[in-house]
This record gives C-alpha cells, structure tokens and sequence, in this order.
C-alpha cells in the first residue's frame, strides 16, 4: 500500500470566527500503481487532501501513512518530499532561477546530492519532458513559451525521482495540443513514477487516463470508484456538482434510443455504433 | 450597426529586437452590434492580443482598429478627436447618442474605447481592487464621474445581472472562482460597455462555475443586446456563438457561422479539437458510415443514429 489514508479531518482557523472544515473524516487506500484522479467542486477539499501527502499541511486528526512514512509521529521532511513530488496548478509560476539547468537542479542540490548526479539528473529530466537539453539548458526559464514552461517545472520536480507524483490541474490553461501532450507526457512516466495522483477539473481527462477516481463534497469522501461504476451511477457525479464527461452525454442519449452500449471513452463508443449498425444492416 | 473594425492590423510584441514575435499578422474583420462571437486559436495564435487590441491596452504596429460605427469622415474625425478629445465626443453623443468611429490608436479616444469595451481578462484575482464587492463594482462607475446615485443604481444593477447582489457587502477573496469572476464581470457592467470581451475568462473555472458564467453572458446578449466576444479554446463554448472566427498563427484561417465546424482539417490545423459531438460524427463517417456533414450538437448527432 503506498499510501494509507484513515479518519482524515483537517479544519481551517480551528478557534476562529471564520473556521472552516475543509476535510472531514476521509478514509481511503492509494496502491502502487495506480493513476488516481480526485474530483470535486470547488472548495470541497481537494487541495487540501493532496497538501497533506507532502507534509505541506500538518496532521490534525487521522492516520496518514505515506510508502512507510508514519506522518501522525515525528518524520524525515527532507525524505517525505524526495519520495511525493508535488506539481501544483501553474507550476510556470514557481520557475525562478537564472537558467533552466540551474532550477530544475534545485530540488537535488537540495537533497545534498553529488554534482555529478544532480547533473546527471538534470539532463535526464529535461529530456524526459521533451525539451531538447543542450539547446534550452543556458536559457533563462522566463523566455520560453508557456507550454515549454510548464514541462521545465515539471522536469524539477522529476529530477527529484519521485514515487509517487501529485498533479494539482496539469493542464489548466493550455489548448487543446497543449492539453494533450501533457497528458501524453504523464502516461509516458509510468514506468519511472509508478503512483500518480491528478485532480481535475476536466472530466474527460480524469475518466479516460485514471483507474480510480474519488470523488469530494463538501469535505466527505462520497467513495473512490472506477470510471465504470461512475458510467453505472452518474449521479454521484451529478450530486457532487459536477457534470460527467462530454462523451457520457452522447452515451446516455443513445441508450435512451435503444441502443445496447456498454462504451465509457470515445473510442469504445465508436466501435459499439460501428458494430451495433452493421447488425443491422 | 459596425461596433469594431480592424483593417489590415499588424501587431508585434518587441517590435525591433531579436526577440521579436509577430502576434497578429494582418487582420481585417468586423463585428456587429448585438453580435456574438467566439475567438478561438490555439495558445500564441493571437487572442489575447486582439482582445488588448479592441479596447486599446495595445495599438497595431500597422493597420487601424476602430471602435463604434457611425461613419464620419476619416479626417474629420482625427483632427477633431486630437484636437479637442473628450470635450468634443461627450456634446456628440448626447446629441445623436451613436458612437462616432474611434481610432484605437489616438490616446484622446481611449476614455470613450474603454466605457465602449469592457474585456474581462483569465484571471479573476488579477481584477479585484477593493476589499469589499460593491466597492470593487463601482470603481469603473466611479472613475466615469457619475453621480453617486447613478454609480449605486448601476452597481447594483450589475450585481443583480450576475447573481450576486447579496454578496455586495462582502469581501472579495472568501469568494469561490466562479463567484470572483461575475464579480469581474460585474465591475465590467457597471460601466454599460456596448462590448463585453471575455479573454479565456472560464478557463481557470470549475464545470459549474463556468455554466454560471455563461449564463449570465447568454442572457445579457439576449436580453440586454450587449455585444459579447468570447476569447476560449474550448469548441463546446464556441459552438453556442452565433459566429466562429480560427486563428492560426495571427491569421484568420476560418470565420463564420456554425458551418466552419465542418472544416474538420482546418480546426485541427488550427491546433483545436472539434466538438465532440462533431468529432464523433466525423470519426464513424471516417470508418465509413453515412451520416452528414455539420453536426455539432449531441441531439443532432443522436437523432442521425
């Protein structure tokens, strides 16, 4: 289990006029492995759940275990975050340092690593988010584009060769290329950040790249499904002030029609008309 | 009725140095009052910068912008906006009350540019300026010079159109996304622009924060006549517009109505994604099945199945 989530409450300005309860009793399992997306309304406490698994929000009450990390005893900071990268909305926002090479090596020179290895590090992670090292390494991080940017930042994180990656809205504010090459991106660090946690406010994206999903309201954990069982009982969704994915409408619609469908992505959809068409030809 | 002109306009951003980026590349459109359209283009084709172009935060490199619609002469029109700017506008439009067409690029014009244009911009923390909503709605009114009886009826007016008069003594940043930002647009209202250009102004929303939003700029297109220019990337919120303009690259590569979504190769040139309805149709006609051209809507597309 990589990460162990029990009785989880956090209240904002607790002895305060304004206290707010932002998580309330949350429960729930992250394995190794999984792409798990977390889904809410706005203020319904996915930032503030994600601001734990770092340490960047202390424990008030609950158990939060962390790849062997007990975070309700004293803990390692330093090896908490080595093991969590944390990508947070608009990471572009974050660049500061004078070169690309210098402030994606941030993290390592932090860690006390040797230079050998942080730059070793830095060259891998540059490459990996698909900038060409030797062209960008000496440029300043505020002359690139906003696409390039945002793969910079997350390059620092990825040279701190994380386990478990989180994604605070990766792809807010890019268009629709920019959107998919992002994701593309993700997919393609599978095999070197096993764990991957992503909120969203784009439910397709969420439905079509992760295989559990939680869904937030209002604090409380409404549960943690898969893709399926959200097709199978949208209301949830619904409840929860959010809408399902563009292509459950068109889904919804035709079996309305009559239709016998069982599709949960665009692609399912098509080969279900396709075949269920020639049936009846 | 002509609101916005743009004539052949070219627009770089550091103009001279090596970094040098041509933003629009020669542009010449029009829109109409009562209007509303949508601006789509990938990131860096150039809508924002039409958006800072409309109500002169920029002024072309070449060409001319022009704001309002009645066609005097071009001469005239110079010489007497330069020479006596405000004073001579303010007796002009009390008179006939049209706008007489404005060079976006003569400072005298830009007060009378502005209370015409209103643009909403991405970022609603970017836009509050006082710590408390009614405060913040009335500082356009405000820097108009209008009567204090005037500024509290429009700033309330504005409130209500957006929904959230009950907020006014509030403050600000306990606002969620969505409610921030019809506080921006509110403050945009309390001036009466004939315009209202929203720049990516849903982006930073929630589903249902930016279903509010949309909404109200629905209804105030509808109901109030307003002309609205909506600057997204996302082909569902366009498809809702009366007119579609793709950029590419600071070119007009398609405008028109909901027909431009049939030109499937040139969206995706554009950097874009079809509707999904309209994708869906397009990929079971690519595989081979009949079905027709110029489906955009979800009900279109179940009713061809």
């Amino acid at each position: 289990m990589t990460i162990k989530i029990k009785n989880l409450s956090h209240i904002y300005n607790p002895k305060a006029p304004f206290k707010k309860v932002a998580l309330d009793n949350i429960t729930l399992d992250i394995e190794h492995g999984d792409f798990f997306g977390i889904i809410g309304h706005t203020g319904s406490g996915k930032s503030t759940l994600i601001s734990h698994l770092n340490g960047l929000i202390k424990l008030q009450s609950g158990d939060l275990t962390v790849d062997g990390i007990d975070l309700s005893k004293r803990y390692d900071y330093k090896q908490l975050r080595a093991k969590v990268g944390m990508v947070f909305q608009y990471p572009e926002r974050q660049l500061f340092d004078i070169t690309i090479e210098r402030d994606v090596g941030f993290g390592p020179r932090n860690l006390g690593l040797d230079k050998d290895e942080i730059d070793k590090r830095v060259k891998e992670a540059i490459i990996k988010v698909g900038l060409e090292f030797e062209k960008i390494k000496d440029r300043s991080p505020f002359e690139i584009s906003g696409g390039q940017m945002r793969r910079a930042a997350l390059a620092g994180v990825l040279a701190m060769k994380p386990k478990i990656l989180i994604l605070d809205e990766p792809t807010a504010g890019l268009d629709p290329k920019g959107k998919k090459q992002i994701l593309h991106l993700i997919n393609s660090l599978r095999n070197e950040v096993p764990t991957i946690i992503m909120i969203s406010h784009n439910m397709d994206e969420i439905f079509e790249n992760c295989n559990k999903i939680a869904v937030l309201k209002d604090g409380k954990l409404k549960g943690v499904f898969t893709p399926r069982e959200l097709y199978d009982n949208s209301s949830i969704v619904v409840d929860s002030g959010l809408k399902m994915p563009s292509v459950y409408q068109i889904i919804s619609a035709l079996k309305a029609k009559g239709y016998d469908l069982n599709a949960i992505n665009e692609e399912e959809l098509i080969e279900q008309i396709i075949s269920a068409k020639g049936d009846t030809l | 009725m002509e609101i916005i002109r743009f004539e052949n306009v070219k627009f770089k951003y550091n103009a001279g140095h090596i970094d040098e980026v041509k933003a629009v590349d020669g542009i010449s459109f029009s829109v109409k009052e009562g209007e509303f359209l949508a601006l789509c283009g990938h990131n860096g084709s150039g809508k924002s910068t039409l958006a800072k172009l409309m109500n002169g935060l920029e002024v072309p490199s070449s060409g001319n912008v022009y704001i309002g619609g009645m066609d005097i002469n071009e001469e005239t029109k110079l010489t007497a906006s330069e020479k006596v700017g405000q004073v001579m506008l303010a007796p002009l439009l009390m008179l006939g009350g049209e706008l007489p067409r404005l060079n976006t690029k003569i400072k005298k014009n830009l007060f009378e540019i502005r209370k015409t244009v209103g643009v909403v911009f991405q970022n609603p923390d970017n836009q509050m300026v006082a710590t408390i909503i009614e405060d913040d709605v009335a500082f356009g009114p405000e820097n108009l010079g209008l009567k204090p009886k005037e500024i509290r009826q429009r700033v309330d007016w504005a409130l209500e159109s957006v929904g959230m008069l009950e907020y006014k003594e509030g403050a600000p940043f306990r606002l969620s996304g969505g409610q921030k930002q019809r506080i921006a647009i509110a403050g945009v209202l309390a001036i009466k622009p004939k315009v209202i250009v929203l720049d990516e102004s849903t982006s930073m929303l929630d589903p249902s924060g930016r279903q509010e939003v949309l909404d109200v700029i629905k209804r105030l297109n509808k109901e109030e006549g307003m002309t609205v220019i909506m600057i997204t990337h996302f082909m569902e919120e366009a498809a809702m517009c009366d007119r579609v303009i793709v950029l590419k690259e600071g070119k007009i590569l398609l405008d028109g109505g909901r027909e431009i979504f049939k030109e499937t190769e040139k969206i995706r040139e554009a950097g874009l994604e079809l509707p999904i309805a309209a994708r869906v149709a397009f990929r079971l006609k690519e595989k081979g099945m009949d079905i027709k051209d110029g489906i955009v809507e979800i009900g279109e597309l179940v009713e061809r199945l």
